[in-house]
């Protein structure tokens, strides 16, 4: 009803201040204290109803509450930490296992190697063992060192 | 006693697959935080472009000798530090334990920044990020006290992140969080450092190469902010006059030393994988230069990013000011604008001075705002965060700025941790049998273990002190030991006649004159002025106490007295090995002159083991 308003005080800006009356309480004015209260805790709705924000619709002395922010049930770091930390040890597994294969083969090789190497020396020595050979007394035999030096010498 | 016939041609010792991969484990180990949050501040707090005039002579009187030094030492001689230089002379054996020392220590602090670069990095993923909004209170009114008072940034960084405690003797308690990161962070590591170069060889294929693409990226972006001219003309206009300061000089004479990371010994062990025929002249020239290009390529989009966050905080004090004045003179929206700011500030000045007054207006200022020049993990965490809040799209620059950072890190703590396992593989520390991956989970292990003091409430204090300490002094000493210990007791006429073996080429008068007389002389220069700047106040740190009647500044304190002796011991440890283990060993010398039948050893040379 247009008796409600009154114009005064007229600036630049669009300004207004406002009484809050109870119809059923005989046209009482609603006390400030009681104003601020409702207006804190309904402020989104009257920041819409004026399509606008906390930082366009000022109410001089009263500060908004503001909401906390979204926090999800596990923090997201956490997530991210757990998928980084299985990258990595599964990579640590997977050198450390190589590794070892690795050197298992390397074993296998060099032992199947020197195998080799020992059945290559009993041929040639007719066979005759090469540790026998080493086990008896060893004594150089005349004929044979004089018929040697004729050998290199051709 | 003949050296050729003892050594064989194939030693088994591991190889670079190719040259690049050794070139960019050099450069790697060269590259790393500081080029990104050091020499960007030098320069702005010394000049500007002037700063590259004393930077460019420290580069070539000190920097590139050096490094042809280390690098020629290690492919000559072909051992780690501790066995290269017991090789070079049994005298000089203790600057390669003093090298092997600085490298443990400074890997266990080094890995904690990087556990907090990792910590952010996985905070990166959160929308909105984490430390753009404070915290609510308790009844939900405003925000977290603390948070309010300073910055949401700073708020993260100190209470989140750190958990800090107001001072150093206080050392509050282990932070979980910062345990797994560190524990991550350590298995990178080994994951990486698990068979020695076989590994780091491939690693640092991303890890050196990724950053100079991140650089790139964050330079385009940064050019196309709002401010970035602004940020980088006030970094590269040169003040000459800032030339007359002697501080100037040290500043860039210690920069180009720490920066090239010489007298770690991870160098001499890079070197000492590569084949004796191998051009380390050349290598070092370039090591050299594509470091400090790297350092000039990365302050440009650092201070775009800083100009664009001058910028925006003058445009924001603006702002509140204009939001005041409107306020209070009731004028309409955007009559006041900031172009014309200034017209109406001086007109309402003019006519209604005490409302002005009244107001309480902060004075907005462009230049005080590019003033404030931080360096360090301040660059890093307060001010480059704060900066990506304001570019649109903030997790994607704030995860390629933290993983930019990692691999940046990264390829040093592999030139750290080089250093250290070679010389233990040599010393045979553990049976030869024993596969290497042992060797490197035992030093990532006890290296964790030690760093978690790093993660109590105290610990961003402590990392300080080990920077501070055990990561300067000792290493300007030990590269002293170096030079003289080459140039003088290993003779320059031999070592020339190895290094030109391994060229092929002979050696310049430039490196005559610079190891012989122009090096030394600026090292024990740079080590007294050093000294000296450090013992002219009493050792002080700067506290985050939120109870300081000045907060949000920190609060100036002075180390109590058994952390000074820490500081002591951390900075005279590794360098009194060099004269302890003379002394050893003179008197094993002395003991043994005394047997007639001792007969003294033919002194190492590169070209008598390889010919």
């Amino acid at each position: 009803r247009i008796s409600n308003v009154l114009l005064c005080n007229v600036t630049d800006r669009v300004s207004f201040w406002f009484v809050v009356t109870d119809s059923s309480k005989n046209a009482t004015t609603v006390p400030g204290s009681e104003v601020e209260a409702a207006i804190r805790m309904n402020r989104n709705r009257i920041n819409s109803a004026f399509l606008l924000s906390d930082k366009t619709l000022q109410f001089l002395k009263i500060t908004s509450t503001l909401s906390p922010p979204v926090e999800p049930s596990t923090p997201v770091w956490l997530i991210v930490f757990g998928v980084v930390l299985c990258l990595i040890v599964a990579g640590i597994v997977f050198l450390v296992v190589s590794g070892i294969q690795k050197r298992k083969k390397k074993n296998k090789e060099s032992t199947e190697r020197e195998n080799l190497e020992e059945k290559v020396e009993v041929t040639l020595e007719n066979g005759i063992p090469c540790e026998a050979l080493d086990l008896k007394p060893g004594h150089i035999n005349g004929v044979f060192a004089a018929d040697d030096e004729r050998f290199t010498s051709l | 006693l003949s050296a050729t016939a003892e050594i064989p041609k194939e030693d088994g010792r591991p190889k670079w697959d190719n040259k690049f991969q050794y070139i960019l484990s050099c450069i790697g180990f060269a590259v790393g935080l500081g080029n990104v949050w050091r020499f960007p501040y030098l320069c702005q707090i010394h000049g500007g472009g002037a700063f590259l005039i004393p930077y460019f002579i420290a580069l070539l009187f000190e920097g590139i000798p050096l490094l042809h030094l280390e690098l020629a030492l290690g492919q000559c001689l072909r051992k780690g530090s501790i066995g290269a230089w017991n090789s070079i002379s049994p005298y000089l054996g203790g600057v390669g334990v003093g090298s092997w020392m600085v490298s443990v220590l400074v890997s266990l602090y080094y890995n904690t920044v990087l556990t907090w670069v990792m910590w952010y990095f996985i905070n990166s993923f959160q929308e909105p990020l984490p430390w753009s909004v404070c915290p609510l209170n308790e009844n939900r009114t405003g925000f977290n006290e603390e948070c309010y008072e300073s910055t949401a940034v700073n708020y993260f960084w100190y209470r989140k992140t750190l958990n800090i405690t107001p001072d150093i003797s206080e050392s509050g308690t282990l932070q979980w969080w910062l345990i797994l990161c560190l524990a991550t962070c350590w298995a990178i590591v080994y994951l990486c450092t698990i068979r020695g170069i076989e590994t780091t060889g491939k690693a640092i294929y991303v890890t050196a190469i990724f950053p100079y693409l991140v650089l790139t990226i964050f330079l385009i972006q940064g050019l196309t902010l709002p401010g970035a001219t602004d940020g980088l003309i006030y970094l590269f206009t040169p003040n000459l006059n800032t030339l007359k300061n002697p501080r100037v000089w040290l500043d860039a004479a210690t920069q180009i030393f720490f920066s090239l990371s010489l007298a770690f010994g991870g160098l001499i062990a890079f070197a000492s994988y590569n084949p004796s025929k191998n051009d380390c002249e050349k290598d070092a020239v370039t090591v050299a230069i594509v470091n400090s290009m790297t350092s000039l390529y990365a302050s440009i989009p650092v201070f775009s990013v800083l100009g664009f966050k001058a910028t925006t905080a003058y445009w924001d004090c603006l702002d509140r000011n204009i939001i005041s004045i409107i306020n209070e003179f009731d004028l309409p929206e955007e009559s006041i604008m900031r172009q014309n700011y200034t017209s109406w500030i001086s007109f309402l000045n003019s006519s209604y001075p005490k409302k002005i007054a009244g107001l309480k207006l902060k004075s907005c200022n462009l230049q005080e705002f590019l003033d404030q020049s931080v360096s360090g993990t301040g660059l890093a965490f307060i001010v480059f965060t704060q900066a990506i809040i304001l570019m649109p799209g903030s997790q994607a620059w704030a995860i390629l700025f933290f993983i930019m950072l990692f691999s940046l890190g990264l390829s040093s703590m592999f030139g750290n941790i080089e250093g250290v396992f070679t010389p233990l593989l040599e010393l045979r520390i553990i049976p030869k049998s024993a596969p290497k991956e042992l060797l490197s989970g035992i030093i990532c292990l006890i290296s964790f273990l030690i760093a978690l003091c790093f993660t109590l409430g105290s610990g961003s204090y402590w990392i300080d002190i080990f920077d501070r300490y055990a990561g300067s002094v000792p290493l300007l000493v030990i590269a002293f030991f170096e030079v003289i210990g080459v140039a003088y007791i290993y003779k320059i006429k031999r070592f020339s006649k190895d290094v030109e073996w391994m060229t092929g080429r002979k050696l310049n008068l430039y490196w005559h004159i610079t190891w012989r007389f122009i090096s030394p002389l600026l090292l024990l220069i740079v080590f007294m002025a050093f000294v000296t700047l450090q013992m002219q106040k009493p050792p002080s740190y700067t506290a985050w106490n939120p109870k300081y009647e000045g907060f949000p500044m920190k609060e100036e304190k002075v180390y109590p007295p058994w952390v000074q002796a820490i500081c002591v011991l951390l900075a005279t440890l590794p360098c009194i090995c060099v004269p302890l283990e003379a002394l050893f060993h003179l008197v094993k010398q002395k003991r043994r002159s005394k047997d007639s039948s001792f007969v003294s050893p033919e002194v190492f040379s590169c070209q008598g083991a390889n010919s």
